[in-house]
């Protein structure tokens, strides 16, 4: 038996494994809490997308339940995900606090424009740091944050409506009477 | 009942797979007869069985059945007939199901057209389908069950995604889950080909077709979801290197390398042990699309909703199928040899780069869609790669395979040389340039350095591919079906090519907030808004906009693009209106009304973005003609011939 003929064999044995550790630590929504569930949310200051000399930060944010999306117009999850946030700001349960991520502000702001704007601040993260502070995979990605700052639930990827009432809505004391943990 | 009976029957089809499996691949290795002769019957009941199992879904659907819970979460009484029938394939288990009806249907053409080939052969095609389609099955009937029921019936259902609801991609997934599927059946010819240990020139010859037939349908179903992305999803992208996107297209990329290698097979007996590798990869890599469609490893907007289980059951799956193809390949390729050389200028050298430089698209496609994957894994983060790292890498491969590809199809095979024909090539070359910079320059304004590279590229393998026809036409030599096929898919290629650099370069795009009578210019157009009224559909309502599009003051056309508010979801989606003149797609999107009569408009007006899909469609029309090449029909024996034009004779009695 001539090695060569083994490559392809030996190849898709590390891609395998690849993914099998892919799945592992795969964004499990309902199983496995991301690391960050129970702990503060960073404190952050920066630039609104709207007016570059406004900052939109933590502070401002304090004593209040929110809703930290993590968003971009490149994103095609997220344009998936846009109907539903504009269901959740009319619901006017909670707001939505918007971290426009690595993204052009012009494209953000024609798209909001046209798509409709859910969101009640939105800070402007072009070089993407922030993100890396919230521990961001990938776009979209909701973190749900109540009055003392600590996030309380955090889903990746497109809200549904589904998840919306599954997930966030349980654990929202406007919309119940217990916070969860 | 019917749900019940949907279910019996979906494991019995699970039974006969097993069946058809154990028999046409222990048949044909211990020499038994009886057994071999088992295995068509098996794919015929498996047949019967998945047809009823997905009949009983459809009949669910359209009965309103809501106690199933599968048609309870993608169906609605209010949601017109036509899409509660699309809205079988709406989600994962029921276009699960389709995924299987098709190989089914794909086993039983197999079957067909295999009838005629040494009945060892033919009962392992078969019994490898079988594995693939007992695979799916067991993961169905497992995790995926689309016939369970829930207490108590939903009084109604949660209605199917209006992003869905749109006549593309009602059909994209079928079309495409058909070229997916379709080259399961190369996969099996290749591991028949292994496990015989014996792979000659008359292999290549019946595979072919399989593979072609496969690939149309895959260039079609890739196309139609292009174009469904376009005019619903992108506001007026065409494709975006989305990971389930990149899912259908390696697959492509595997099945055209693969088409021109089992040329060079069939022709001259080479390649072999690569062909056969190709063959099996194409399959794995629909096998590895699917997997990362329906596991949760990818966040795209086709994913699947992850569920518990499912993703490691693919996976095992996957690494048995995949795993043992591979392994046979280790032990079996060694054996065959190929039969002769050949010089570095014939066309097998050309044939061999196109199959390098493809893979190696490939390979860059796969490399962005696994990284972040990888590096997951690896605990590093998710990284996100998008079209900054597939633009250019993709291009670097794919430019040269076309400046090579004029070069390929004049190569003679064997010995090499143009055959004289490098002087014309040449002229060919010019010609396109002078088109290619006249319109980079000419027609459009401010180029970039790529457009009139590529323009003159799409241009130089249309002209260079109607050298050989408008030459046999000449001394009036007919033309084989398959060379006609090959030419019209490399033209499709070139306007492809053409189409999509135009695209690139030309688009003229702007956002805009109108008041009603109020005028925009765009690309050459001026649109005029005459205010917006309100629209009712079966399951939503909504509001269009009117605009009137002028050019030089002669009207154009007037168009309504609308936004709609889906009552069940309580989800807008937006329907852009889209008008083709003088080969521009005109679009206009509605967005939001800013209030006072206001509204916010994008305007776009891209130069022969149609061709782009037209050229794909004349791509797969090419594979479509070169299938019904003579050489494909297998040559019937004398009594069969003579059974026939009894048969025929009967008829015209």
């Amino acid at each position: 038996m001539k090695g060569r003929y083994l490559i392809p064999l030996g190849v898709f044995a590390v891609i395998a494994t690849m993914l099998a550790l892919g799945i592992e630590q795969a964004p499990r929504k309902d199983l496995v809490p991301s690391p960050l569930i129970g702990k503060a949310a960073p404190i952050f200051s920066l630039p609104s997308l709207a007016n570059p000399r406004k900052l939109v930060t933590s502070a401002q944010l304090r004593g209040h339940w929110y809703l930290f999306n993590v968003w971009g117009t490149w994103c095609i999850s997220c344009r998936m995900e846009e109907p539903e946030l504009l269901a959740i700001a009319r619901t006017g349960l909670v707001p939505l606090i918007g971290l426009d991520w690595k993204d052009t502000r012009s494209d953000a702001i024609t798209y909001l424009h046209r798509a409709g704007d859910p969101y009640r601040k939105i800070a402007f993260d072009p070089g993407g740091l922030e993100a890396i502070q919230w521990g961001v995979y990938g776009a979209p990605e909701t973190f749900l944050v109540n009055p003392q700052g600590i996030i309380v639930y955090k889903y990746i990827g497109p809200i549904t409506p589904g998840a919306w009432t599954r997930d966030f809505l349980p654990r929202l004391p406007a919309a119940h009477a217990v916070a969860g943990s | 009942m019917i749900p019940e009976l949907g279910n019996f029957a979906l494991i019995l089809a699970l039974l006969l797979a097993a069946v058809q499996a154990f028999f046409g691949i222990a048949g044909p290795a211990l020499g038994r007869e009886r057994w071999i002769a088992a295995v068509t019957p098996a794919v015929a009941g498996q047949f019967v069985m998945v047809a009823t199992s997905i009949g009983c879904l459809v009949a669910s659907f359209v009965a309103n059945d809501f106690s199933v819970l599968y048609v309870a979460h993608n169906s609605n009484s209010a949601l017109p007939l036509f899409y509660r029938i699309a809205g079988v394939w709406g989600a994962h288990s029921g276009s699960l199901l389709l995924w299987i009806f098709l190989l089914n249907c794909w086993t039983v053409a197999a079957a067909f057209g295999t009838a005629r080939l040494p009945r060892e052969f033919s009962a392992r095609v078969l019994g490898v389908l079988g594995t693939v389609s007992l695979g799916f099955l067991l993961y169905t009937v497992i995790t995926s069950d689309p016939f369970l029921r829930v207490s108590p019936p939903w009084p109604d259902g949660a209605g199917l995604n209006p992003i869905l609801q749109d006549p593309g991609l009602a059909i994209h997934p079928p079309m495409l889950y058909t070229g997916y599927v379709g080259l399961s059946v190369a996969f099996a010819f290749a591991g028949a080909a292994l496990l015989e240990g014996r792979l000659d020139r008359e292999w290549a010859r019946w595979t072919r077709p399989w593979t072609t037939a496969a690939w149309a349908f895959l260039t079609c179903g890739i196309a139609l979801g292009s174009w469904w992305a376009y005019y619903t999803l992108g506001w007026g992208g065409f494709w975006f290197w989305d990971p389930v996107e990149n899912a259908s297209f390696m697959p492509w990329l595997m099945a055209t390398a693969l088409i021109h290698s089992l040329a060079v097979t069939e022709k001259r007996g080479l390649f072999k042990s690569w062909t056969l590798l190709l063959a099996v990869l194409g399959f794995s890599l629909s096998l590895v699309g699917t997997f990362l469609v329906r596991s949760g490893v990818l966040i795209s907007v086709h994913s699947f909703v992850a569920s518990p289980g499912r993703g490691e059951f693919l996976l095992a799956f996957l690494i048995v199928m995949i795993g043992s193809a591979l392994a046979l390949y280790a032990w079996r390729a060694p054996l065959l040899k190929s039969e002769t050389g050949f010089e570095l200028t014939a066309r097998e050298s050309f044939l061999l780069f196109n199959n390098i430089l493809l893979v190696t698209a490939c390979g860059t496609v796969f490399a962005g869609e696994m990284a972040p994957i990888v590096s997951l894994a690896l605990g590093l983060g998710k990284l996100s790669v998008g079209p900054p790292y597939f633009d250019p890498t993709f291009l670097m491969s794919i430019l040269p395979l076309l400046a090579l590809l004029p070069f390929g199809i004049h190569a003679r095979w064997k010995r090499g040389g143009l055959g004289g024909r490098g002087r014309v090539l040449l002229i060919a070359l010019a010609a396109a340039a002078v088109i290619g910079c006249a319109v980079a320059f000419g027609v459009f304004t401010g180029a970039g350095v790529l457009s009139p590279v590529g323009m003159t590229l799409g241009a130089w393998i249309i002209i260079s591919s109607l050298i050989d026809p408008i030459e046999r036409l000449r001394r009036r030599i007919s033309i084989p079906r398959s060379v006609l096929g090959m030419t019209v898919a490399h033209i499709g290629l070139g306007i492809f090519v053409f189409a999509i650099t135009s695209v690139q370069a030309f688009t003229a795009e702007q956002d805009v907030a109108l008041r009603n009578g109020m005028i925009a210019r765009d690309g050459g157009y001026t649109f005029q808004f005459q205010g917006t009224e309100a629209v009712h559909g079966p399951n939503y309502g909504g509001v269009q906009a009117r605009i009137i599009v002028t050019r030089e003051g002669k009207p154009v056309t007037v168009m309504y693009p609308a936004k709609r508010t889906y009552w069940v979801q309580h989800i807008v989606t937006t329907h852009s209106a889209i008008f083709i003149h003088d080969g521009s797609n005109i679009l206009v999107a509605l967005g939001q009304d800013l209030g006072n009569g206001r509204w916010s408009f994008r305007l776009q007006v891209r130069p022969l973005v149609l061709y782009i899909w037209i050229a794909a469609l004349i791509m797969a029309a090419g594979g479509l003609i070169a299938l019904t090449d003579r050489r494909y029909r297998i040559e019937p024996s004398g009594a069969e011939e003579a059974a026939k034009a009894l048969s025929a004779g009967g008829r015209t009695e």
